[in-house]
């Protein structure tokens, strides 16, 4: 098996004391912004891109993918003690796991929590490991007229399918895609949507934006309805599952995994779905005898199913961002501007001008799993401790980070007065449910499909039937319009019956 | 009890429809290069206002038929408004602003940090005042050794 003569390989550099001081330092981050709500991974690596300029690129992609997958264990534990999720993939886990803290069983929820993101996290690598390279034999095959349609298609996935409204959604998308359109055209060397601002012509930077929706628009957001509540940290107890807990989380572990790392890899993206999806499945399942432990005592099943859920979700959208240089979620979006940092193009060439890299990464993720389930379990005391800084400190801690993360780009004012404006379009987006994630995808992806179009129209000299006479290119097409009409055709359907 | 309101969603609706106008007339102020191109540096940028015309023209017209945010659950069950915190959340980035040029990061960023914890209803100003100094002066450690960023040295860093 070549790939997994290449795995070795990886895990030879993997594992040099500089690797593996990366995962380690990933991991940490990882778990405690996943652990604080209010801070996600999206935020921490745009803050932390800075350091592209510092270190090899293995060594930076291994710290951020540590974050990336940190974030998903120290979700579960807010989620669980404080019935507040850390972060998105784990609203669902509050639901039983904040039921199971109130009735003293803290202790197993993490456990199985933990457990189940580690054989996910397994599972899902395992997937990138063997996946991966399909992905790009075929990818490779693809021109610019597919691609274009390819991004397309994400477009209408991140924004249209996902989430409460379609217009809503895509709009937030057209917002980034404007985003993205600021600053020198690459082709011509046209100044576009600059307003005559010279601090503009550089474009809008990633970090800004991605601080800006986050950080600032969330705090401002919090703000505006603050009210003091005393949050209750609920205690952990004994870590221990028993018997008969291995025994009922086992299969929602498989089954969650099963679930989350499709959707991952879909150009779907997000881990809200497919965690939603489990905890139906998990409740549709569970035996007779525990049935009535949903939604009453909770139900360790219902955090089991999700928690590795969200985690095969996560590895799976590594997926699209390492083969095709599509991000599905808002933190793949920003890790694929890190690569551009570096100078390097994601998509099917990844795999073979940087093998290194992405064999040593996919190492990487595997010993993060490993260091995450030990900084876990043994760890959840400390990951609590973190739960209860005051909100105010906390609050006062992101907004200075964030300005710290802005200003230092280029120390201009230009730049922060940015960063507060867009925070408020970003507090206005939360106030009317606009989602933030298609802003930050539009804006990093919106560039690359209107490059890949340029293209695609350059060699069919100008003929826009291109797009539609290439089969593969019509196919990806005809599935964006499906994806865009069908979720409502389908509504208005069982509306009627 | 009254109707909910969908004024606030109808200003939401123009708001998109303005951003839609501002991307197209931006993109007609494109200058188009002499340099031959299948594609001008106009076409996306036009396609994108387009988009937001058009986009904006159907949240208007959602609001003019009662609009969605009234019945949103967060909406719905929000506190009401706290137009203190919003104040001085808005007066420490002001601040902020206002500072950071003059006096340098860490003394902008602590009276920001106090400001913002304030918005937060903490009632002890020293105890935000000795955190903050702490945490900006880490950031800054942090950022400026750690990734290398020059945060540009103020009053209180050229004496440290």
């Amino acid at each position: 098996m070549d790939a997994l003569g290449n795995l070795g390989q990886g895990f030879a550099s993997a594992l040099s004391l500089a690797n593996l001081g990366w995962a380690l330092l990933g991991c940490f981050l990882g778990t405690a912004v996943g652990v604080l709500p209010g801070i996600g991974p999206a935020l921490t690596i745009a803050l932390l891109l800075p350091i592209t300029f510092q270190v090899s690129a293995t060594g930076a992609f291994i710290l951020f993918c540590g974050v990336f997958y940190g974030a998903m264990y120290g979700g579960s534990t807010t989620s669980i003690l404080l019935n507040t999720p850390g972060e998105s993939g784990s609203i669902i886990t509050a639901l039983e796991g904040a039921k199971m803290a109130q009735n003293g069983r803290a202790g197993p929820a993490l456990a199985t929590a933990a457990v189940g993101s580690f054989v996910a996290g397994m599972v899902g690598t395992l997937g990138i490991t063997f996946l991966g390279p399909v992905v790009v034999e075929l990818a490779l095959k693809l021109g610019p007229a597919e691609y274009c349609s390819l991004m397309v298609l994400c477009f209408v996935t991140v924004s249209a399918v996902l989430g409460a409204s379609a217009l809503r959604g895509l709009t937030s998308l057209f917002f980034g895609l404007m985003l993205g359109l600021v600053g020198i055209d690459l082709q011509t060397g046209q100044p576009r949507l600059t307003f005559g601002i010279p601090e503009l012509l550089d474009g809008v930077n990633v970090v800004l934006v991605a601080v800006a929706l986050f950080a600032v628009g969330e705090t401002l957001f919090l703000a505006w309805r603050w009210h003091e509540a005393k949050a209750e940290v609920r205690p952990i107890g004994r870590l221990m599952l028993s018997r008969e807990d291995w025994k009922r989380s086992f299969a929602p572990w498989l089954r969650g995994a099963a679930l989350g790392f499709p959707f991952g890899v879909m150009p779907a993206g997000g881990t809200e779905m497919p965690t939603m999806l489990s905890y139906y499945t998990e409740r549709k399942l569970v035996k007779p005898e525990h049935r009535h432990e949903f939604g009453t005592t909770g139900a360790i099943e219902g955090v089991a199913g999700p928690e590795a859920a969200n985690n095969a979700a996560a590895a799976g959208i590594l997926v699209p961002m390492l083969t095709l240089g599509l991000p599905t979620s808002a933190t793949a979006a920003i890790m694929l501007s890190a690569f551009q940092s570096y100078g390097i193009q994601p998509g099917p060439l990844l795999f073979t001008q940087q093998a290194d890299l992405v064999w040593t990464l996919i190492a990487s993720l595997f010993i993060a799993n490993v260091m995450l389930v030990l900084l876990n379990l043994p760890l959840v005391g400390l990951w609590a401790r973190i739960l209860t800084i005051p909100p105010p400190l906390l609050y006062a801690g992101i907004l200075v980070f964030a300005t710290i993360g802005t200003y230092g780009i280029s120390n201009s004012l230009t730049d922060l007065v940015l960063l507060y404006g867009l925070g408020v379009v970003a507090m206005f987006m939360r106030r009317f449910d606009f989602p933030t994630a298609p802003v930050v995808i539009g804006m990093i992806l919106g560039p690359m499909a209107e490059q890949a179009m340029r293209q695609a129209l350059t060699i069919s000299q100008g003929d826009w039937s291109t797009f539609v006479t290439r089969p593969v290119s019509l196919a990806i097409l005809v599935l964006a319009a499906l994806a865009l009409v069908g979720p409502r055709l389908f509504a208005k359907r069982s509306g009627a019956a | 009890m009254r109707a909910p309101s969908s004024a606030p969603d109808l200003a939401v609706g123009i708001f998109v429809l303005l951003l839609g106008a501002l991307g197209i007339w931006q993109a007609a102020a494109i200058p188009v290069s002499p340099i031959y191109a299948q594609v001008g540096p106009t076409v996306v940028p036009y396609a994108v206002g387009a988009g937001l015309l058009l986009l904006g023209l159907l949240l208007t017209g959602s609001a003019l038929r009662g609009g969605w945010s009234h019945d949103l659950p967060e909406v719905a069950e929000a506190a009401p408004a706290n137009w203190r915190a919003l104040a001085l959340l808005g007066a420490g980035l002001l601040v902020n602003l206002a500072l950071i040029d003059w006096l340098g990061f860490v003394i902008a960023a602590t009276a920001q940090f106090v400001l913002i914890a304030a918005a937060f209803s903490s009632k002890r100003p020293l105890r935000d005042l000795v955190v903050g100094v702490l945490v900006t002066l880490a950031a800054y450690e942090f950022f400026g050794r750690v990734l290398g960023v020059n945060i540009g040295a103020g009053v209180l860093e050229g004496i440290l």
